[in-house]
């Protein structure tokens, strides 16, 4: 995910201070890991480089001072462009998943074993999500099962992937 | 071979062959109260034939299977009968409601069968229809009610009698997601408040992700991902 356009987004509906930006991105992206402040300020700067920020007014008091940031018509343009790009499929998974099997069958290993090692470790993770969903609200439904389905997915894919190189691998043999 | 310390309901070394075909060959499983295991593995690999098994309706031809301290095939035909109305209860892929019975006499029919009065066991019945979220259907039929309804119904059944055990057969093969995983979240609340084993056959992991462990059943042997590790 993109932090820097997050946060943009997050200044579209009007300025905000560092510390209230990373709340806001904490409170409905950072069920993962929330922000440290420092990737905040870091982000910051580099939008006020790029002319997609500017420092709307500072608040200076007892503590360290604090800058409060507007978006401008550039960092506005910046978010509709990230919104309107598909995101990349990313295929780095699969890949990984399928080298070990195509590996374990060249090796004449069980296949059904790294099958079975990667459902059980899949499902681990499931099982967390399965339960954050069950007692999160709606947001954290919808991200857990986005999360869900795609674990699932690799499952699937890699149970026929090991089905179908058997198959081939009978095949060849003969 | 002793079951593991602390099972409800556990299997050792269980063979089953259809004519040339070995639908069990050694396979193990153990649950303890509380638990509810996934039974996981490919199409035809045994899955069903082992929960059969361990819930008496088909007998092995080797191995023990050990239900609370006693031995199930040492126990007579009608005892068996007896153990799976009392303590057991089951859901299937397709509800398998009977269809002229309206959605209640269907809930309340285990505790009928079991000697139960019609008013005691409806009473009983429409306190799991509400915890399955389905009491307004209790007037309706099963034809005239939504699949993923009729599973519910379904659930509240085999729950009515408050099981030891839960044998679920591919609970959500027939729903789509939200209402498969509504069954799922209801089912698993409802064994968790009373403690009942759950023995949960499915092929789908985000059906599975409600267990607490997989078994995975492959050609007939068993493998306990959790032991295996
Ligand atoms: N009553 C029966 N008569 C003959 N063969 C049977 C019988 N029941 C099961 N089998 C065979 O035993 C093997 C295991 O069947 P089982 O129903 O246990 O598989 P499963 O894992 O539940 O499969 P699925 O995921 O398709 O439901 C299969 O080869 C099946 O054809
Ligand atoms: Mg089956």
């Amino acid at each position: 995910m993109s932090i820097g356009h997050t946060l943009l987004g997050l200044l579209e509906s009007g300025p905000r201070h560092g510390y209230d930006l990373k709340r806001a991105f904490d409170e409905k992206f950072g069920h993962d890991r929330p922000l440290h402040y420092g990737q905040v300020y870091s982000t910051m700067s580099r939008l006020l480089k790029n002319g997609l920020v500017v420092v709307d007014g500072v608040e200076t008091g007892g503590g360290p001072e604090r800058k409060r940031y507007a978006i401008t018509d550039d960092g506005i343009t910046d978010v509709q462009r990230w919104l309107a790009t598909p995101e990349k499929p990313e295929p780095y998974l699969q890949s990984t998943l399928y080298t070990k099997v195509v590996l374990a069958l060249l090796t004449h290993r069980d296949a059904a074993d790294v099958l079975d090692t990667q459902r059980s470790e899949h499902l681990r993770s499931m099982r967390i999500l399965t339960d954050r969903k069950r007692k999160g609200d709606l947001a954290d439904q919808l991200i857990c099962d986005h999360a869900l389905f795609h674990l699932e997915a690799d499952l699937r894919w890699l149970e026929l992937t090991a089905a179908r190189l058997d198959k081939l691998r009978e095949a060849v043999a003969r | 071979m002793t079951p593991p310390a602390g099972s409800l309901l556990s299997a050792e070394q269980l063979r089953k062959a259809y004519g040339p075909t070995a639908a069990l060959d050694g396979a193990e499983f153990s649950i303890h109260p509380g638990e509810v295991v996934a039974v996981m593995g490919p199409s035809g690999s045994g899955k069903s034939t082992l929960l059969h098994c361990l819930a008496g309706i088909v007998t092995p031809d080797s191995g023990t299977i050990t239900y609370n301290g006693h031995e199930l095939s040492a126990m007579s035909d009608s005892q068996r009968s007896a153990l799976r109305r009392s303590d057991f209860g089951f859901v299937f892929q397709f509800g398998q409601l009977v269809p002229e019975l309206t959605c209640v006499e269907n809930v309340a029919l285990p505790l009928r069968l079991n000697g139960g009065s019609r008013k005691e066991a409806e009473r009983a019945a429409l306190t799991w229809m509400e915890r399955l979220e389905v009491d307004d259907l209790r007037k309706k039929r099963p034809s005239e009610v939504s699949g993923g309804q009729g599973q519910r119904v379904a659930v509240a059944r085999s729950l009515v009698t408050n099981p030891r055990v839960l044998f679920a057969d591919e609970p959500t093969g027939a729903l789509d997601s939200l209402n498969g995983e509504r069954v799922m979240e209801l089912l698993t609340d409802a064994a968790r408040s009373t403690n009942a084993a759950v023995v949960l056959v499915t092929h789908e992991a985000r059906v599975a992700a409600y267990s607490d462990r997989e078994v995975v059943v492959r050609d007939g042997k068993s493998r306990d991902m959790e032991r295996a590790v």
